[in-house]
């Protein structure tokens, strides 16, 4: 199966009288590895929601593959794009192997429930991400790196060609951030996944992500290579902090 | 497998013994014959009088199918609702259901007419109403969004629940000679069981567990939440309100023929998740089969001292023991 491709054709979200997002125009091609930046409140988690369906926005379309995002059957379109957040809370005691299991929800008889072929998924998936160990853990008892870990691999063994990742490495420590962004890299050149995430760590971005995404207030203010993006004077009005502070792509941001 | 076919076993089991059992003492032995013989038409001469059949067939047969069938409601509806609002402490009775047949129960003893059609009178039917209109209330109020936070939903249950037992107490001052009813009615007890009632409750109780099983796949994404479960494919205002519909109508059903009977629905659900895990498709029929049981056996213990209520002896049995299993079971799925 090939990757995804993404188009936004001017999206623009309102909540109350309120515009979050205002006429952003996206593509991304088939396996692209792009990463949305901004500050707080920029409005980043609210696109990822309406590229996946879960706000509707007040102008604007959603296309993946061509197609708009309202013409696809619910599965169909989960079996196409996959959402992570930054945070999964279980309610009951749930073992490692059957959380991957719900990754499998879209493809799985829906009477009959999971088949052969979706084991062989759930068991790739766990292969994949290397928590063969954790398989029959419960799942509230791990470390919030761990149970990252999970979800990375439910969200494999769900198959989708695009994913969307909203603060995925949040909770986890150095090793685990540098594993998720291979993880993520080697999704899109090996299996020509389409990647958007949302990152706080501009320099974990700028490091891993060769096209960043600068949101602010609601308006895509730059798209581009980190260093053509990440410029002194862009950190310091959006971000509003000197930019030595920051480091792009292994090396300190040179005030111009 | 296993789980399931000592399920089913001890299903027949508590169906045989409880039949056997009650406080007018019949031969087992001439109990299984009356069974074999009127219902599977083994050839048997009858030995037996009148009376015995009449006590196996007509009181007791009923009245252990309907414990069944309420205990697999009640355990199916706390075992949904329990997912669906994401919180372990929920019951069949936390939306309003037990407070609304509560009411209803009272006002049809207040009235002065007295009706009754295929078994059922006044007081269940209006229990019935009752619990469906309390969650309908709550379910409209709480306006979910697409994705609300169903502690919204919780609250406005707890809120609709206190109004609803402010007009009980006031309904129970009022009743004067007629309070003993409604307190029997509040305890839960099967002993006016009949094969009408049994008929219509099953029938309640089969679309509501049809409706609930074809689900499953549902409340297993939502074990995520609701926004990760629509990300999973699913339509989740459409299945919310499919499993909010089937767990109500049979927690409904339950309520009118039985009273109140606590603990089935939240105790056996964990039960099953404590052995098998928390997914859908083994939970709800599992839950089904032990609810039978458990509620199936606890009836038995309700009536061989005369008749205890039965809600009493759920509690009495079930706390205890869940207690233990707490302590003591270890799989891997700590509560």
């Amino acid at each position: 199966m090939s990757g995804a491709e993404l188009e936004l054709r001017g999206i623009s979200v309102d909540y109350g009288a309120r515009r979050v997002l205002d006429g952003i125009d996206l593509h991304l091609a088939p396996g692209e590895l792009a990463c949305l930046l901004g500050p707080n409140g920029a409005g980043k988690s609210t696109l990822l929601r309406a590229i996946s369906g879960a706000v509707r926005p007040a102008t604007g379309t959603v296309l993946i593959d061509g197609v708009p995002l309202d013409e696809y059957e619910r599965p169909a379109l989960a079996r196409r794009l996959a959402v992570v957040p930054g945070q999964t809370v279980v309610a009951f005691p749930m073992r490692v192997d059957e959380l991957v299991a719900l990754g499998r929800v879209p493809h799985e008889h829906p009477l009959l429930g999971p088949q052969a072929v979706d084991r062989t998924a759930i068991d790739h998936a766990i292969e994949r991400i290397g928590i063969g160990h954790l398989r029959h853990r419960d799942v509230r008892e791990l470390s919030l790196g761990e149970r990252q870990l999970a979800v990375l691999a439910m969200t494999i063994a769900q198959g989708a060609q695009l994913l969307l990742l909203d603060e995925p490495t949040v909770h986890l420590d150095l090793r685990h951030q540098v594993d998720t962004m291979e993880l993520l890299r080697d999704l899109a050149t090996r299996d020509s996944v389409t990647v958007l995430a949302v990152l706080h760590d501009v320099g974990l971005a700028s490091h891993f992500f060769p096209r960043l995404l600068l949101l602010d207030d609601g308006r895509l203010i730059a798209d581009g290579e980190p260093r053509a993006v990440l410029t002194p004077e862009r950190l310091r009005q959006v971000y509003g902090v000197d930019p030595r502070f920051v480091t792009v792509a292994g090396s300190p941001v040179k005030p111009a | 497998m296993l789980l399931a076919s000592v399920g089913v076993l001890l299903l027949l089991v508590t169906l045989v013994v409880g039949v056997c059992f009650g406080n007018v003492s019949i031969a087992p032995a001439d109990t299984l014959v009356i069974l074999g013989h009127r219902l599977f038409g083994w050839p048997a001469a009858v030995t037996w009088p009148q009376s015995s059949e009449i006590i196996v067939l007509e009181l007791r047969l009923p009245r252990v199918l309907t414990a069944m069938a309420v205990g697999t409601a009640l355990s199916l509806a706390g075992a949904v609702y329990q997912g669906l609002l994401r919180n372990p402490l929920a019951d069949p009775y936390v939306l309003g259901t037990a407070r609304g047949a509560a009411l209803g129960a009272a006002i049809a003893v207040l009235l002065p007419v007295q009706v009754a059609l295929l078994g059922l009178g006044l007081i269940e039917v209006f229990a019935f109403v009752g619990a469906l209109l309390a969650v309908t209330v709550v379910y409209r109020a709480s306006r979910l969004g697409a994705f609300s936070s169903l502690t919204s939903v919780l609250l406005t249950g707890y809120a609709v629940g206190s109004l609803l037992a402010a007009g009980l107490a006031m309904t129970m001052y009022l009743s004067g000679d007629n309070l003993r009813q409604i307190f029997n009615y509040l305890l839960g007890s099967f002993a006016l069981a009949s094969w009408p009632q049994f008929a219509v409750s099953l029938l309640i109780i089969a679309v509501g567990s049809l409706l609930m099983g074809s689900r499953t796949r549902s409340l297993n994404a939502l074990l995520l939440g609701e926004e990760a479960a629509a990300h999973l494919g699913i339509d989740v205002r459409r299945d919310r309100l499919i499993l909010l519909t089937g767990a109500t109508l049979v927690t409904a059903a339950s309520v009118a023929v039985s009273g109140l009977i606590g603990f089935v629905g939240l105790v056996v659900p964990h039960l099953v998740r404590l052995v098998v895990g928390p997914n859908a498709r083994l939970l709800l029929p599992l839950a089904a089969v032990y609810g039978a049981v458990f509620l199936g056996l606890a009836d038995l213990i309700a009536r061989i001292p005369g008749e205890l209520p039965v809600g009493v002896v759920t509690a009495i049995f079930g706390a205890p023991f869940f207690l233990y299993l707490l302590r003591h079971y270890r799989t891997g799925y700590a509560l």
